[in-house]
């Protein structure tokens, strides 16, 4: 296993006062805090800071953690000295701490791991949170997906904490939507001495799709037109959540000009389709269309700028 | 559990709600925490009196989030109140 430097992990001198440590641990606790960082490892580091924190605050965990001496290094291969227990008695199995059942290896090894302290001493598993991507004709019509967690569980065997994957199928309830989150009961992490199983909470967020874009309830697709058909009108086949639609581009239209598709969004009641217009103009790359091009200003003088720059 | 099950849970949408009993069971907390929290306005229910209040699904996850800060960083309840507003202020700002 590898040695941690709980110190180093709390940016603390190994000389530190009890008062020290904690507004280092509080400093970064905020910091880190799952609910409020932006942190893209903020889980992990918090779980980190605690565990250190839970050694360094404890005078006698801190000065059994001293005794390894100031020459390990963070990552090191690390075992514990074959005294370890006679001398500061902390076996595995004797650490009751306060409610963090997921330290490392390394602590567990050093203080003991999160057992039941006598009878009636029941402990709820931890909520899990974990985000599921979903297409957006699923989350429109309702899926299954299959998701993996990684569960910490102790292992019978080695009675050490171990992270076991887990593979649950869950059902994606059609008009779902972005950000929402679907708890499911007894999923979370399992509890001990008998108590019941944490949460599962998952987030839903969209895939990225190759033609649509979702805000909120509504589905936006950009569609190229060419210049005759937002001119003249026409006919067009184009995707929609439900599959293949026709529409009508009405005649005179314009870039950016919306049409919509009613229903054909997300969520339940469902938003709507918004097909935009992108007129897509052909490059003047031969002599002869450079001479249309020149025909049509000549023939259809117009000036799109009008009133800007005044 | 058997291996092909297909587990739905409950969607924490607008048509979500909760009783204060459900809350407590969920969130392992007493109701006097319940009700201190919302005497001190962390959490806003709808309903009168404690065993009529609902919770909604904005509610429910503003508790959990408060009583995650208050273990782990120490708030009290005004403090939690204060972070989440503004984180929600937050999230407003980046959505815009």
């Amino acid at each position: 296993m590898e040695f941690k430097d709980y110190y180093q992990i709390l940016g603390v001198p190994r000389s530190a006062d009890p008062e020290e440590i904690k507004r280092a641990y509080r400093k970064l606790a905020r910091k880190y805090h799952p609910d409020v960082s932006k942190e893209p490892n903020a889980e992990e580091k918090f779980k980190e800071i605690n565990e250190a924190y839970e050694v360094l605050k404890d005078p006698e965990k801190r000065k059994a953690y001293d005794a390894l001496g100031s020459r390990w290094r963070a990552g090191e291969g690390f075992r514990p000295p074959p005294d370890w227990e006679e001398r500061f008695g902390f076996r595995r199995g004797e650490y009751a701490g306060a409610g963090f059942s997921n330290f490392s290896e390394f602590f567990e090894a050093l203080f003991g791991g999160f057992r039941p302290q006598g009878p009636g001493f029941r402990v709820r598993g931890e909520d899990m949170h974990a985000t599921v991507y979903v297409d957006l004709e699923e989350a429109r019509h309702g899926a299954v997906q299959n998701i993996t967690l990684h569960v910490p569980q102790r292992d019978l065997a080695s009675g050490r904490l171990v992270e076991k994957p887990k593979q649950l199928k869950v059902h994606i309830p059609a008009g779902i939507l972005a950000g929402q989150k679907i708890r499911l009961a007894g999923q979370g992490a399992p509890g001990l001495g008998g108590g019941p199983a944490g949460d599962l909470y998952l987030e839903v967020q969209f895939k990225p799709h190759r033609w649509f874009r979702a805000e909120g309830k509504d589905v936006y697709l950009d569609l190229p037109i060419t210049p005759w058909e937002a001119a003249l009108g026409a006919k067009i086949q184009i995707p929609s959540i439900d599959g293949k639609v026709e529409i009508k581009i009405p005649p005179g239209s314009q870039s950016d000009q919306k049409l919509r598709l009613r229903g054909k969004g997300l969520g339940s009641p469902p938003g709507d389709q918004y097909v935009v217009l992108k007129i897509h103009t052909p490059p003047a790359d031969t002599e002869a269309k450079k001479r249309f091009y020149q025909e049509m200003a000549a023939h259809m003088p117009m000036n799109p700028r009008q009133g800007i720059g005044e | 559990m058997a291996e092909n099950e297909v587990l739905s849970g409950t969607i924490l949408d607008e048509r979500f709600r909760l009783t204060l009993m459900e809350v407590c069971q969920i969130c392992e907390v007493s109701a006097d925490r319940i009700v201190e929290l919302v005497s001190e306005g962390v959490i806003e229910v709808e309903g009168n009196e404690p065993a009529a209040w609902c919770f909604d699904a904005v509610t429910f996850q503003r508790l959990r989030i408060a009583l995650r800060l208050e273990r782990d960083l120490g708030l009290n309840p005004a403090g939690a109140a204060l972070v989440l507003d503004l984180l929600e202020e937050l999230h407003r700002l980046r959505g815009k």
